[in-house]
């Protein structure tokens, strides 16, 4: 295992977060504590709670759940993107560097990132809506496995991407989708019997159903059923960076 | 002698059908600089891209320094520094940074020390904390060079290594690349500038339509190949080259100002004396004369136009 070339690719990712902390944490803050201040302390208070549960706090887990999709999607497809597009993959390919350890790399970078923005963000929830972590294990487990998925999904993106459309295609037209229609800001439980079962088929449903269980011990499906969504949709990404790295898909050729 | 560079039967098809490489098999020597010489198109980068691991071959063999690239890629692919056509570098890196970066890829423990002097080596020293984009080409373009050999390769590819740099830094370079040569690092470069490949090269290799059509040794090349010209300035022009002297193949240049006279140098007569003689028999005076050996741009260019 090439060790130093990890760090190198971990190293070169996180300085580039530190070169663009605005962008890279600022702006992703900002917006998401823009939820708890509208629907936490505005709106919220005005809704009934949810199963004892404040809205605003309610809101929280899918909040940090979307956050986390959006980032870790996000920025490890620009991540292995950007080298493509600027012509800086020579070095990664004529390097004595194996596929798996350019995934761990940068995979493991973009994920970093993701949860240290997904920690932050819960913090600053905390100064306005009133939070518990009844399961902390749990939660850090959802926190690290969607990120890396995700992170992994974000890599495949930036592979496949041919452009800087195709970049935002995923992010914009699938995840922030599914995440709003993933019970975000409701329970499932609220929808009309034909949409709760059809809203099954959202895997988004299983990551903030399981994280919000994390909190508050309320789940729309088993927490066990989320974790196992999980690491089968980890486990289908792996599949496919394995599949990409062995065929070269867009490297090589 | 063991080559340090072994590259046998090698095809490359991209998926578009088009064929780069077509059973090439060349052997690069420890130490030297080998020149591959070829046309726009001819599979120059290919040929690197699949040494260096960046493009998959489609058939055929390569080692570095004994290691197979693909079933051994690490130990062959440490050995080998690449520097590709195009300057790709991150803009918005430092000088420092990004050739530290190459050599942490390559799997090398922190040398503040080489990297020192490889940046001093290249005249980059000063300008080890500048961020990349605010550096001129030339600059951008050593940098590469930098990054190349930041993990201290024994073999280093140069593709158009001075491709639009100034002469001066053209210069800089070829010393560059002599010293590295003397410090017993093997170069394989392609280059568009004869000039460039006639003044560094130990060997010369010329490729055209994915096929390697030549290697030699280049003092044997322009001497196997390479042709004199005898050039006679005469008193009074001529219509046409005389009856007499058409055994001699010669050719009326300058609007029949000139006769033009190709030998070969290695040939047992030269033919010049014969010549001198005919031409008096003739009544042909001339006011000067010249002789002019073959270039290696000349014979390059013979080379590609009868493949």
């Amino acid at each position: 295992m090439n060790f130093r070339a990890i760090w190198a690719i971990y190293y070169l990712e996180m300085a580039r977060t530190a070169r663009t902390l605005l962008q890279s944490v600022a702006s992703p803050v900002i917006s998401t504590s823009l939820y708890f201040v509208v629907f936490g302390g505005a709106i919220g208070s005005r809704i009934p709670e949810i199963d004892g549960v404040s809205y605003g706090a309610f809101i929280v887990p899918g909040l940090i759940m979307l956050m986390l999709l959006m980032q870790s999607t996000t920025n490890a497809s620009f991540g292995i993107y950007f080298p493509k597009f600027i012509g800086t993959i020579y070095e990664l390919l004529s390097a004595p560097v194996s596929f798996a350890e350019i995934v761990i790399g940068f995979v493991g970078a973009a994920a970093t990132k993701s949860i240290i923005l997904g920690l932050i963000i819960l913090a600053t929830a905390s100064l306005f809506v009133p939070i518990r972590i009844e399961h902390p294990f749990v939660m850090v487990l959802f926190l690290v496995l969607t990120s890396v998925a995700f992170s992994l999904l974000g890599f495949i993106l930036g592979i496949w991407a041919k452009g800087f459309e195709q970049l935002q295609v995923v992010p914009m037209l699938i995840l922030t989708p599914l995440a709003f229609l993933g019970g975000t800001f409701y329970s499932i439980s609220m929808l009309p019997p034909f949409w709760q079962t059809a809203t099954l088929f959202n895997p988004v449903v299983y990551l903030v159903s399981g994280f919000r269980w994390s909190f508050y011990g309320l789940s729309d499906v088993s927490v066990a059923v989320s974790l196992g969504a999980t690491a089968v949709f980890l486990l289908v990404c792996l599949g496919i960076v394995w599949w990409i790295f062995r065929t070269g898909y867009r490297l090589k050729d | 002698m063991q080559p340090i560079i072994s590259v046998s039967h090698l095809s490359k098809t991209y998926d578009t059908g088009f064929k780069a490489l077509s059973d090439v098999s060349l052997d690069i020597r420890p130490g030297e600089i080998f020149a591959l010489l070829g046309p726009n198109g001819a599979g120059k980068t290919t040929l690197i891209s699949v040494i260096c691991g960046i493009v998959s071959p489609s058939s055929g063999t390569v080692t570095a320094d004994g290691h197979d690239i693909i079933e051994d890629y690490r130990a062959a692919r440490s050995r080998i520094g690449l520097v590709p056509q195009e300057i790709t570098i991150a803009p918005f890196e430092t000088v420092w940074d990004t050739v530290a970066f190459s050599r942490g890829l390559f799997g090398k423990p922190k040398n503040p020390a080489h990297l020192e002097k490889v940046l001093r080596q290249l005249s980059l020293w000063d300008k080890k904390d500048s961020k990349l984009n605010a550096l001129s080409g030339g600059m951008k373009r050593r940098v590469m060079i930098a990054k190349a050999l930041s993990h201290e390769p024994t073999i280093l590819f140069l593709d158009e290594p001075t491709a639009g740099v100034d002469v001066e830094l053209r210069r800089e370079m070829w010393e560059v690349v002599r010293g590295l040569r003397d410090a017993g690092v093997t170069i394989i470069l392609t280059t568009h500038y004869i000039e460039e490949a006639q003044l560094m090269a130990d060997r010369i290799g010329v490729i055209t339509k994915g096929e390697i059509i030549l290697v030699e040794e280049k003092t044997e090349l322009i001497r196997k190949l390479g042709k004199k010209q005898l050039t006679l300035q005469l008193q009074k022009p001529l219509d046409a080259i005389p009856a007499s002297l058409e055994a001699h193949d010669l050719e009326l240049a300058d609007d029949g100002g000139s006769l033009l006279y190709s030998y070969d140098t290695q040939g047992e007569r030269t033919g010049i004396t014969a010549l001198l003689g005919d031409l008096a028999d003739a009544g042909i005076r001339f006011r000067d004369l010249q002789t002019k050996e073959s270039s290696l741009e000349d014979i390059f260019v013979d080379l590609v136009r009868k493949s």
